[in-house]
């Protein structure tokens, strides 16, 4: 069971090494996998790298997955975290 | 792809630098660092190996955080990069798998290490975003870090190479090479590059051997391989038998021999064998290089390139500066001639003051003579500086890419005006200074009788002239086989400008790369060219050639090769008339074609 949610990026950088790594250190209590999906592909969110490799540039829609139910606050942190714009 | 079994394996590639050298390979990988180790561990000894790793990555970071702590506030924005590498550095594509590869493969760290770098650097680097493409370089510097951690003092780089070694690298990045202890090394090898590539420059600026572009050698030679390396020919030589080692060494020696005797020799003047002396003169692109045109027995400087004095700067030079720098070069050759060709800035040389947009054709744009007689504020200064530095020694003016008369006489007019002002001016300066024009352009070959009416000298720049008269682009590496010296069309250009500055008892010299290749002499000799000017490491190899051949033989080469009607047939006669003198005298293969990119042999 799986919770997603579509996100898309807002900010003007688009998802660079500072922002991955924001996402990832909200992942570090996940107790299940935390993905990026974008058209069909794949990235670990508690991996900067895997997280770049998925290319976002700003106006790239995303999904944002959950394999863990109880990981949903990490999912709301990580949406905020989005909508934001990291903060930039 | 051959294997090597310790069996003997010949290998072949671009001879980027002649010469001959024996010696044992030594490995650089691509990171310029010591060819990374790899072995399988106990699996008592995998925690160990993961504590290895671990510590190493810890030392990285705290070198990383030092440097950081260490930098004033006000400059915290340039170490954001090194934030970034911390972050990289405990990612789990990189850190993660770097653990696993140890625990599931029980291979060394190191080689963990170089293996997921070499999973992961492609993701970035096929990018098209540039800012993702570069974090590619990212992975590599915290590699090269964590990597100098585990491999401790037991890591050599590049810059600590201190035995007599044959570098095998698969390419050499200027900054590598500008780490090496030149003085160390016996010669290159590399799997990339060609004949005009950074390694290949400095391997002959050091008179080095080296072979490039072999494709494979980094995976066929082993670290501490007996290799002979031979730039003449463009060939490596793997595990050699003793019989090859042996006929190596005897080349080797002839070789030192040939270069030896050639030097001691190039200070004098050349004659051939019935006494026809031929002028060798030597181009120089900066100041410093009129030394090496003593060094090599130049007689002269045929070519003075005067673009290094506008290039990399904001405004344009000044008269004084002009002249200082022209003074430099001429008072280290006070009684030979030199010949200061005016401002030839084409597209590859975009001077950025100019403010001129981008052509899309520079060869055929706004360049050399058709630039400064549109800028005459520009020429005049420049032909102000060279009348002036005509006072310091022999010094004659040339202008660049003339296509026809009208050009010739404005260019003269301007130098008639800057001799007038400097005669107003009451500054002391050259009068009657002999002036010449490069025939580079194939309309002003043409025309080349009415323009010997208007001048005192030719000077024939092959480079263009084959460039122009084939529509050849040599950068362009589609069509740079068809760049053919010995096109019948091109030898007779050059015939008929001999014939013509026969008849108006002008001087005609050449100074493209033509006359610097020993195996264009004889004909050269033979058609009546009376001065040749060239790189100055090329000066000693031409004398030589010169002092071998007969002017008879060369006169009837120069008749018999325009029966012939291609390129590959002149080529052919040469070799069939010269082929002996030529194999004694330049240790090379001798070409088969009648191509100049004949990249396996001399350079």
């Amino acid at each position: 069971m799986t919770l997603s949610r579509h996100l898309t990026i807002t900010n003007e950088l688009g998802l660079h090494a500072r922002s991955a790594a924001k996402i990832v250190a909200a992942t570090r209590a996940a107790k299940g996998g935390v993905w990026i999906e974008k058209d069909g592909e794949r990235a670990d969110a508690t991996s900067v790298i895997d997280l770049l490799a998925l290319s976002c540039g700003k106006g790239t829609r995303i999904t944002l997955r959950i394999d863990n139910l109880s990981d949903s606050e990490i999912m709301d942190k990580i949406e905020e975290l989005v909508n934001n714009g990291f903060g930039e | 792809m051959p294997k090597n079994n310790g069996s003997e394996i010949i290998l072949k590639g671009i001879g980027g630098s002649p010469g001959i050298c024996i010696g044992k390979a030594y490995l650089v990988d691509s990171e310029g660092v010591k060819v990374v180790p790899k072995y399988y561990i106990a699996d008592s000894a995998i925690e160990n190996e993961i504590n290895r790793f671990k510590a190493a990555v810890k030392k990285s970071n705290d070198e990383i955080k030092e440097i950081i702590d260490n930098t004033p506030e006000e400059y915290r924005q340039r170490t954001q990069i090194l934030e970034t590498h911390t972050i990289l550095m405990k990612d789990k594509m990189l850190y993660g798998r770097i653990l696993d590869t140890i625990g599931n493969e029980r291979v060394n760290a190191e080689w963990a290490l170089k293996k997921t770098v070499a999973y992961v650097k492609p993701m970035f680097e096929s990018m098209t975003d540039s800012y993702l493409r570069e974090r590619a370089d990212d992975i590599v510097q915290i590699s090269e870090r964590i990597m100098k951690n585990l491999m401790g003092a037991e890591q050599i780089d590049i810059g600590k190479i201190d035995k007599r070694v044959i570098l095998v690298a698969h390419d050499l990045s200027p900054a590598e090479t500008s780490q090496i202890q030149l003085e160390r090394i016996k010669g290159f090898v590399t799997d990339r590059g060609g004949k005009d590539s950074h390694t290949a420059i400095i391997a002959r600026s050091l008179a080095i051997p080296a072979v490039l572009g072999l494709a494979k050698a980094t995976t066929v030679i082993r670290n501490d391989d007996i290799i002979i390396v031979d730039g003449t020919t463009g060939t490596v030589v793997v595990n050699p038998t003793e019989k090859t080692l042996m006929s190596a060494e005897e080349r080797r020696s002839r070789y030192e021999t040939y270069k030896a005797d050639i030097a001691r020799q190039s200070h004098l003047p050349a004659c051939t064998l019935d006494e026809h002396r031929l002028p060798v003169l030597g181009n120089i692109e900066l100041p410093e290089e009129v030394v090496s045109v003593i060094d090599n027995g130049g007689e002269g400087i045929g070519l003075v390139r005067t673009e290094f004095l506008y290039l990399s700067r904001r405004n344009f030079p000044g008269e004084e500066e002009l002249l200082e720098r022209l003074k430099d070069i001429i008072e280290v050759m006070p009684h030979q001639p030199v010949t200061i060709r005016t401002l030839d800035i084409n597209g590859d040389k975009i001077v950025s003051y100019t403010g001129d947009r981008n052509e899309l054709n520079p060869a055929l744009g706004l360049r050399a003579i058709r630039y400064c007689l549109r800028k005459p504020d520009v020429f005049k200064t420049q032909l102000r500086a060279i009348l002036r530095a005509g006072t310091y020694g022999d010094v004659r003016v040339m202008f660049p890419m003339i296509s026809g008369l009208e050009e010739v006489r404005q260019a003269k007019a301007q130098l008639a005006e800057a001799a007038a002002s400097l005669e107003s001016d009451g500054l002391a300066h050259q009068r009657n200074m002999p002036v010449g024009v490069m025939l580079e352009v194939p309309s002003a070959v043409m025309a080349a009788d009415h323009i010997a009416e208007e001048v005192d000298f030719f000077s024939i720049g092959t480079n263009d002239l084959i460039q122009y008269s084939l529509a050849i682009d040599r950068g362009n590496c589609r069509v740079a086989h068809l760049y053919q010296p010995l096109h019948p069309a091109i030898l007779r250009m050059l015939k008929q400008i001999c014939d013509v500055t026969r008849a108006a008892d002008i001087k005609v010299a050449m100074c493209g790369e033509m006359a610097g290749d020993p195996f264009y002499v004889p004909l050269l000799l033979g058609l009546g060219i009376d001065e040749l000017s060239m790189n100055p490491p090329s000066i000693p190899a031409v004398k030589s050639m010169i002092r071998a051949v007969a002017l008879e033989d060369c006169k009837a080469l120069a008749h018999d090769v325009f029966q012939l009607k291609t390129a590959a047939e002149i080529n052919l006669l040469v070799k069939e008339r010269f082929g002996a003198v030529l194999a004694q005298h330049l240790y090379s293969d001798i070409p088969d074609t009648g191509n100049a990119n004949r990249p396996e042999g001399n350079g």
